[in-house]
């Protein structure tokens, strides 16, 4: 049980880079990227999170079925999200026969 | 014989494996919880593809400095929820306490200003349904996005006031004495689901405040 116990140094190195992260996002968001700016977007809030996960959630130093668990949800919300969008943006990329 | 703890489940055979059984089947249980913001935020995604103008002028209508400051407000929370499980983890009971308190008072501040958020979109008339009083282009497709304000930081709030009723019964029975650093599985379990509602923050913040502000 103890076998995760992290320093508080690190705990506030992680909350630092969080909090420069944040504002970093909130900065870019005034530049305009064009398309970029939603990738960068998620880039950093992904960044956030799997900081939070693997620190503040202790999944770097937890069991492997645990990690194995985590990472099931993350690859079965990446089935949700690409599969729907894979539908919704391709729609109408043939034009459909008269009388449908 | 194994050494018996008043905490220890007959089921088990000692604390390490009851601790693993309870933080695996947080997990499981956050899993879902991705599943049920995942679907939501395929939604999002959705519509924002389908009306990326109404989706941008939707933004606009969010106040960046409060969502900002709410994030940070969130991060801190997580920071302190951790300290706590830290503190539990070597039996110390005081510090604790003073981290769980701190970690409450950071989540209230952040449904505080939720509230005041919430408060001045009613002032402005920005409430979906007959009475919108947005009157700008594609005020129909801005008032979906405004629904997804709502529906996605609506539900992100009833998570917080919910780890906020957890963290209560946490401190309690921090206060009481039943954890050690042999068996604190359930401050352990508490951390996790306030670290997952923050993570959904994470998300929610640039998808809803910050689409676009270069404009």
């Amino acid at each position: 049980m103890s076998a995760h116990t992290l320093s508080l140094r690190t705990y506030l190195g992680v909350f630092a880079t969080l909090a420069v992260l944040t504002a970093a996002t909130t900065l870019v968001a005034y530049i305009d990227l064009g398309f970029f700016n939603v990738v960068v977007a998620l880039t950093i809030a992904v960044s956030k999170a799997l900081l939070v996960v693997l620190f503040f959630m202790h999944l770097a130093r937890a069991r492997h079925r645990t990690q194995v668990v985590a990472g099931a949800g993350i690859l079965w919300l990446l089935i949700l999200i690409t599969f729907t969008v894979s539908d919704v943006l391709t729609r109408n990329w043939i034009p459909q026969p008269a009388g449908w | 014989m194994p050494e018996t703890h008043a905490a220890l489940a007959h089921q088990f055979e000692d604390l390490t494996q009851q601790h693993d059984a309870a933080t695996l089947g947080m997990w499981i249980f956050l899993v879902t919880e991705v599943m049920f913001f995942g679907g939501l935020f395929a939604g999002y995604t959705m519509y924002r593809a389908e009306y990326p103008a109404a989706f941008a002028a939707g933004s606009r209508l969010c106040e960046v400095a409060l969502g900002a400051s709410n994030t940070l407000i969130l991060i801190t929370s997580s920071l302190t929820m951790a300290l706590a499980v830290s503190g539990a983890q070597r039996g110390r009971r005081r510090l604790t306490l003073v981290f769980l308190g701190l970690t409450m008072t950071l989540g209230a501040l952040f449904l505080g200003v939720k509230f005041l958020e919430y408060f001045h979109k009613f002032q402005e008339h920005l409430i979906p349904g007959p009475n919108f009083g947005y009157t700008g282009l594609s005020a129909r497709q801005v008032e979906l996005f405004i629904c997804f304000y709502f529906g996605l930081t609506g539900l992100h709030a009833l998570h917080m006031i919910i780890g906020l009723g957890v963290v209560t019964v946490m401190i309690v029975l921090t206060w009481r004495g039943r954890f050690s650093s042999a068996h604190y599985a359930p401050i352990e379990v508490a951390g996790l689901y306030w670290h997952f509602v923050d993570i959904v923050w994470i998300f929610l913040f640039p998808l809803l405040y910050l689409v676009d502000l270069h404009r």
